[in-house]
This record gives C-alpha cells, sequence and structure tokens, in this order.
C-alpha cells in the first residue's frame, strides 16, 4: 500500500494545466523590484545606494539575524530608487527597484550547464555557502536554509526528507524541475545529506506524477542513499508534519519542529537551489514559477527572475484572461490573494494562478450544520468548528486551550464545509491575537 | 479592468453544500416512503403530504412574520423534518394532529432554537414525543397494513405493533414462545414491513436501503449506527441469553418498532449528535441501551426516541469530554 498520512486531508480538483509544458525561460524584466524581505525571519540589510551599479548576482541586502537570509541582484543596471513597493502580502514594503541594462554577471558564477558531480566542500563549508548564497526554502514558508541545516545541540538529525510531493492544485514547478533538473537536484540533495551528517535522504512524490517518480528513482540508483517513495495523493501531504508522518511514520509533537523527531525536510527545489549555489557558486536569483489559470491563454512553467513583476509574466501566458476575478500568489488552497499585478516575483512564488470571476467569490455563509467534516479532514486532529466559535466569542483561554497554533493554515476545513463558514479566516485572526498574548506572557 | 478580488485562502470549495446534503437525506427516505404507500395505501400519501407541507410552512410563517429573516424553506431540512414526523406516526392520523406535530416540531424545536443547526433535539422527534404524550390513543391505533393488490394478516382494521403484542403478553405471564406465534414472522414481513406501526418504520430493509446510499454519499458515517445497533445486540442479547422464556431475540428488536428509522435517520441528524467519532460511538451506544432499557423495562414498548432525545441532551457533555485524536499525540513510531 501507498504511504500517506493518517488523520485528515482531502482531495480538490487537481488541475494541473501546465504539467506537460516544459520549463522556459522568462526574458529579463525591464525594471526588477526586489524586496529585502523576501524570507521568513528579520528583512535584510541593504548594502546599495541610488544609482549604484549592480551586476547579476551581487549581493545587495544582507541577513545580519540570526533567521535571516542575504538578497542579491536578479538583474544587471542601476539602482533606480529604495522605496516600498507592494509584495506578495499585500503590504507596501521596501525593495530595491533596478532599472535593467544589459544583462552583465558577477564574476566567479558558473553559467554552464555541465553537471558537476564533486562535492569539495566540507560540512561547515556548506552551511556557510548556503547561508552565503541566500538561500530559502523554496515551498512556500521560505525559512533559511543555513538556519535550517544547523542541528541545535542535543539534537540529531537521522533522514534528510525531500519534499516533492506538490500537493497544491495547479502547480507544477517542482514537478517539472524534477523532470528537467533531476540529476542537479540529487547532487543537492547529496549536498544537504553532507550539511546535516545523514547518510539517508528520503524522497516524497505523490503518485500523481509518475514520471518523476520513475525519473528520479532511475536516477537515485546512481547515488548512494536516496530512496524515492510514491505517496497516496492527499492534500496537504506537503505539510511539513504531514510528509514527516507519511514517511517515517513520526508526529512532530505540538509546537516543536522535526529535528525533534530527527528529521529535516527540504523541498525539492530548494536541492536544485542548493546544487547552484555550492557546485555553481550561483546565488538564489531565478526561480521556476507556474503560470496558470482555467482562462489562460497559455499556461506554462517559467524560469523567472526574482523582482520580475508577475504582469510580465502573465504577459507571456498570452495577457490577462477578461474573467479574471482573482490572481493568487501560489496555489489556490494556501496562496495569497494579490492586489497588484505589478506585485514582483519573489523566493516564495511558487505559481501565480488567475481565477475567473466566477469562481473566485465566496458563496453565502449558513449557519454551522454541526455536520463534523472540518474536523474529519483537519490533518492536525483541531476542531475548526469550535476553534471558530472561540475566537468569535474571544475566549482567548479556550482558543489556546484547543490548540489553535497547531493550525498549519492548509485550508482543508474552509474547503470542505457545506455552510460555507470562513473557518480559516477566523482560526487566522485567533493564531494573531494568541501571538500577541504570548509574545506580551514571554516579556513579563 | 475590474478589480482583483482578495480574500484569504483557500479559494476554492468543494461542490457540497448543507442543501446537497439535505436532498441526499430525502432520497435516501425514497424507499421507505414506497413501502409505507406500498402497505398503508393513499392513507400514508396523504400523512406524508401533509406534514411536509405543514413544516414547510411554519418555517415559512415563523421566518417571514416572527423572525423576519431571509426565508429557507427550500434548504431540504424542514423537508426531512416533515418526513421523519410522517414516518414516526400512524396512517390514519387526523390532519389537524399532524398539524400541531409540524408547529411543535418546527417551531418549538427548531426555530425557538434559532433555526437549522442551532437545535439541541432532532425536531422530529420532539413532534412525535409530544404527539405520543397528548394524544395517546391517536398516536396508538395503528391500521393493519394491506398491500396494494393484497390482503391483510387480520380482518381487524387497527392492530398493535409486534412490540406491543410482546409487551402486553408478557405482562399477561405468558412467554416468549407462546407470543411468537401471534407475531408476523422475521423475513418475509418484519424485514419487509408487513407488520403494524407508524407509516415509515415498518420496512427495515427498505430503510436500510436507504442508510446505504447516505454511507456511501458520505452523508452519514457507520460510528453512531454501527454503535447504536452494536449496544441493542450485545445489551438485549445478554438479556436473551439469560432468560430467551422473557427476553425477546436481538434480532426482534433491530426489525420491530423505530429501531432501523431511528439508528439511521434520527441518531445520525448531524445538527443533535456528536462531532468526533468517539463522542458518536459513545452517542450510539448510549441510546442503544436506553432503548432496550425502555423496551424490556418501561411503561412504554417502544423506546427508540425517548433514547435519542436523551442522548440529545448529552451531546453538548460528549462533545466536550471527547475530543478528536490530536496530531503528536499517537506514539512516536
Amino acid at each position: 500500500m501507498l504511504k500517506t498520512f493518517k488523520l485528515g486531508g482531502v482531495h480538490p480538483a487537481e488541475n494541473k494545466l501546465t504539467v506537460d509544458k516544459s520549463i522556459s525561460v522568462l526574458p529579463i524584466p525591464k525594471i526588477a523590484s526586489i524586496p529585502f524581505s523576501q524570507h521568513l525571519g528579520a528583512p535584510a540589510k541593504v548594502l546599495v545606494n541610488r544609482g549604484d551599479e549592480v551586476k547579476v548576482g551581487q549581493l545587495i541586502a544582507k541577513g545580519e539575524a540570526f533567521i535571516s537570509a542575504n538578497i542579491h541582484s536578479s538583474v544587471s543596471g542601476k539602482v533606480q530608487k529604495i522605496d516600498n513597493v507592494v509584495d506578495t502580502s499585500g503590504f507596501r514594503r521596501p525593495a530595491v527597484v533596478i532599472a535593467v541594462e544589459g544583462d552583465e554577471w558577477a564574476e566567479g558564477i558558473d553559467r554552464s550547464e555541465t553537471i558537476n558531480k564533486e562535492i569539495s566542500l566540507s560540512q561547515k563549508e556548506i552551511i556557510q555557502k548556503i547561508n552565503e548564497m541566500g538561500v530559502v526554502g523554496l515551498g512556500g514558508a521560505t525559512f533559511p536554509s543555513h538556519v535550517k541545516l544547523m542541528v541545535p545541540e542535543g539534537k540529531k538529525a537521522e533522514v534528510l526528507i525531500i519534499n516533492g510531493v506538490e500537493c497544491e492544485p495547479y502547480l507544477t514547478s517542482d514537478h517539472r524541475l524534477m523532470l528537467e533538473k533531476g540529476e542537479e537536484m540529487l547532487v543537492g540533495v547529496q549536498i544537504l545529506k553532507i550539511a546535516l551528517g545523514v547518510n539517508k535522504a528520503m524522497i516524497g512524490i505523490e503518485n500523481n506524477k509518475p514520471d518523476a517518480i520513475k525519473h528520479l528513482s532511475e536516477l537515485a540508483s546512481q547515488f548512494e542513499g536516496i530512496e524515492v517513495y510514491g505517496l497516496k495523493v492527499k492534500y496537504p501531504q506537503g505539510a511539513e508534519k504531514q510528509l514527516i508522518k507519511a514517511l517515517i511514520n513520526r508526529e512532530v509533537p505540538s509546537g516543536k519542529l522535526p529535528i525533534e523527531v530527527g528529521a529535516v525536510v527540504n523541498n525539492a527545489g530548494t536541492a536544485y537551489a542548493v546544487y547552484q549555489a555550492i557546485q555553481k557558486n550561483k546565488p538564489l536569483i531565478e526561480r521556476v514559477v507556474t503560470i496558470t489559470g482555467k482562462s489562460v491563454k497559455d499556461p506554462g512553467n517559467f524560469m523567472v527572475r526574482i523582482g520580475t513583476p508577475i504582469s510580465e509574466l502573465i504577459e507571456a501566458a498570452g495577457g490577462l484572461p477578461e474573467d479574471t476575478g482573482k490572481v493568487i500568489g501560489g496555489g489556490p488552497m494556501m496562496g495569497k490573494a494579490l492586489n497588484s499585478l505589478e506585485v514582483p516575483v519573489v523566493k516564495g512564488t511558487s505559481g501565480i494562478l488567475i481565477m475567473p470571476d466566477e469562481e473566485a467569490g465566496r458563496e453565502e455563509v449558513l449557519h454551522c450544520i454541526r455536520c463534523g467534516k472540518c474536523t474529519h479532514v483537519c490533518p492536525m486532529g483541531l476542531e475548526p468548528y469550535l476553534l471558530e466559535k472561540v475566537v468569535m466569542a474571544e475566549d482567548w483561554e479556550r482558543t489556546e486551550k484547543e490548540k489553535v497554533m497547531d493550525c498549519i493554515e492548509c485550508g482543508s476545513c474552509h474547503y470542505t464545509c457545506p455552510a460555507n463558514r470562513p473557518l480559516l479566516d477566523y482560526i487566522r485572526l485567533g493564531k494573531n491575537k494568541m501571538g500577541q498574548i504570548m509574545r506580551n506572557r514571554a516579556k513579563k | 479592468m475590474n478589480l482583483l478580488r482578495v480574500s484569504g485562502s483557500p479559494h476554492v470549495h468543494t461542490d457540497n453544500s448543507v442543501k446537497k446534503i439535505m436532498y441526499g437525506v430525502v432520497y435516501a427516505m425514497v424507499p421507505a416512503i414506497m413501502v409505507s404507500v406500498y402497505f398503508f395505501g393513499l392513507d400514508a400519501v396523504r400523512v406524508i403530504v401533509l406534514s411536509v407541507v405543514a413544516c414547510m410552512l411554519v418555517e415559512f410563517l415563523i421566518q417571514k412574520y416572527v423572525l423576519k429573516t431571509t426565508i429557507t424553506i427550500w434548504d431540504g431540512s424542514a423537508m426531512i423534518t416533515g418526513i421523519l414526523l410522517a414516518f414516526n406516526v400512524p396512517s390514519n392520523l387526523p390532519w389537524w394532529i399532524i398539524m400541531i406535530g409540524a408547529i411543535v416540531s418546527i417551531g418549538v424545536a427548531k426555530m425557538s432554537f434559532g433555526g437549522l443547526g442551532k437545535n439541541m433535539f432532532n425536531p422530529a422527534l420532539v413532534g412525535r414525543v409530544f404527539l405520543l404524550i397528548s394524544f395517546p390513543v391517536q398516536m396508538t391505533s395503528w391500521p393493519i397494513p394491506v398491500p396494494i393488490g393484497g390482503t391483510a394478516l387480520t380482518d381487524a382494521i387497527t392492530g398493535p405493533t409486534p412490540l406491543g403484542i410482546m409487551k402486553e403478553g408478557l405482562a399477561a405471564g405468558k412467554t416468549v414462545q407462546d407470543i411468537m406465534p401471534d407475531i408476523p414472522n422475521y423475513v418475509q414481513n418484519l424485514m419487509t414491513g408487513f407488520q403494524g406501526g407508524s407509516l415509515g418504520e415498518v420496512s427495515a430493509i427498505a430503510l436500510i436501503l436507504g442508510a446505504i446510499y447516505m454511507l456511501i454519499r458520505k452523508i452519514i458515517t457507520w460510528h453512531t449506527p454501527g454503535a447504536y445497533i452494536g449496544s441493542v445486540v450485545i445489551f438485549s442479547g445478554i438479556l436473551w441469553l439469560v432468560d430467551p422464556s422473557q427476553y425477546v431475540d436481538p434480532l426482534f428488536h433491530l426489525v420491530t418498532g423505530g429501531m432501523m428509522l431511528g439508528v439511521f435517520y434520527m441518531a445520525t441528524d448531524m445538527v443533535s449528535s456528536p462531532m468526533s467519532a468517539k463522542g458518536q460511538l459513545i452517542f450510539g451506544a448510549g441510546a442503544g441501551i436506553l432503548t432496550i432499557l425502555i423496551r424490556v423495562f418501561g411503561a412504554y414498548p417502544e423506546g427508540v426516541s425517548f433514547a435519542i432525545l436523551i442522548m440529545n441532551g448529552f451531546v453538548p457533555l460528549i462533545d466536550r469530554a471527547f475530543k478528536p485524536v490530536r496530531f503528536g499525540e499517537m506514539v512516536k513510531g
């Protein structure tokens, strides 16, 4: 029987429209807006000034805090301004805006396609280099990778898990990357293994990508200690805790990190970025983005420079459809609705989904009929209907007791509710409030 | 270009809806409706139509003139209550008693609590029990079933239910074996519905057919009915093994009275039953034990309605006590 996680889960329509579209390179934009904060943690500190000339791959902002990441220029040209721009969060936040001139790369970056399998760096050097190159988790949470690879004292990593699940409907960027850059990705996996000091890596891929499973399994036989596992299709299998449960049948305790059960999870795309960083000396300045939607004329997968406005990506896919109602950064389950088409692609942008207006609205909200489906599908074993109620009543003590902070915001409850209740909206509100309360408590 | 819509994730939704669930239950009751028409003729049609129309009308009047809110009579829930109320009464019940039943079911048990989703007790059962206590004579004179084109088992017009025959016989000092010949046989009669009783409860087979449909469509889960049937079989089985002359066998309990109707259509009512699987098991098991207690030791021959209503009252407590298994609580593998 295929492996999967046990509690809850849903199966939304997959709609992988771009599964056969190989990755093509999107032309370099005329203007690139590169936000300082493209990762979880503190924003990076800017190093350039207005009027400075920059090259592709040049460090333009430094991640100085413990949890932060370096930012490199993805284009060459002149810094036009350092200003607030609307980013994928929907807020205006500081970014370096660069007027592009040519495509001049910084020295020392190997842009050839030759695959370099020899790993010459030591564990410490690898982590150092990953930090330098600004690599963050590309699955969506954008946690700085070098922090993830530093195993805290007293803990021991036993296995590296590579997330090739891509359980979000519509998105195919990881799928295409696994098919087209599989070998590079596996070298990246070997590098990550050295960084963690483990000799076993497991790659989890959902069974709706049989070509990727087959391709990587064949390649993996040339490497030592990499196993590929097909998983039963079930959302949210790509969530860290669920994937760990599916592959090694261990449960990360509430409020703890995966290292607690000896696992470290990295996204398939991250493994490729690590390969580029270590073997090619190439910082994270571009990524694969799926541009898709039912009305989109020419959906596809593109290699996009960070900072490219999504309007250019939409142009490459045949322009914005007439019936557009919503533009989403990411997939339909966890993605964020964008409020501008000039939002730049950032490290965490796995896809842009354009939804027709008729599908983009929300249905009328009815009373909860206590069907229990939200409880049944919650992969964390929570009771979304109850969390909604206690948050509405502002009963924060109960909200905490009912483990609101365990929620991974996968959206399965809201997706499945026959009364269309905005369960996750209220749960997010509760998490936000709990966060404040917990911070205040810590201060005392 | 139009403005872009912005909202929190998720941005897609299942095509399931309250309406689809409710009409699913209505479709599931179609076989039982057909059997009731087959055995009780046009009287069954009269009671079902009256009850459904009355329930929807009461809901409409209250929403329009009392609460001044959105009219939701087409969401299917009032229709379910109407059909279930009809299923729980004899086919010769006067029209005005049906009206009173509808007013109590919808008006008291549902709308005064805030409408669909807010009622603690199953509306149809509240209506039924209210009628049973208020009009004991009309509510317990069951017409003898006459299949279309067939003949009745006896010449009488009305008669007691198998459970009534059993209760009276045992009270008169007879043994189960003495009474059995007076009761229609299991396979041909009790299972198919050829027995005295309220119009929708007689046919175990038709009710189970509908239940399978609901299970497949995931409108109900196996937990409540499974625990209910399990506890009935275990509890009545123990009594039967102790003294087969005084206590009837478990199969008899399962195919008589409102057992199948209660187990699959009323105990499983989402609104008035627990949320978690564990809670549903407790709920079903409790209802099963209470049903047998009332049937065997109580004053009424039938106990399904009371048992479910009593358990409805425990739901808030059960929900508090029996939480789903949280992720991270299971043992490290």
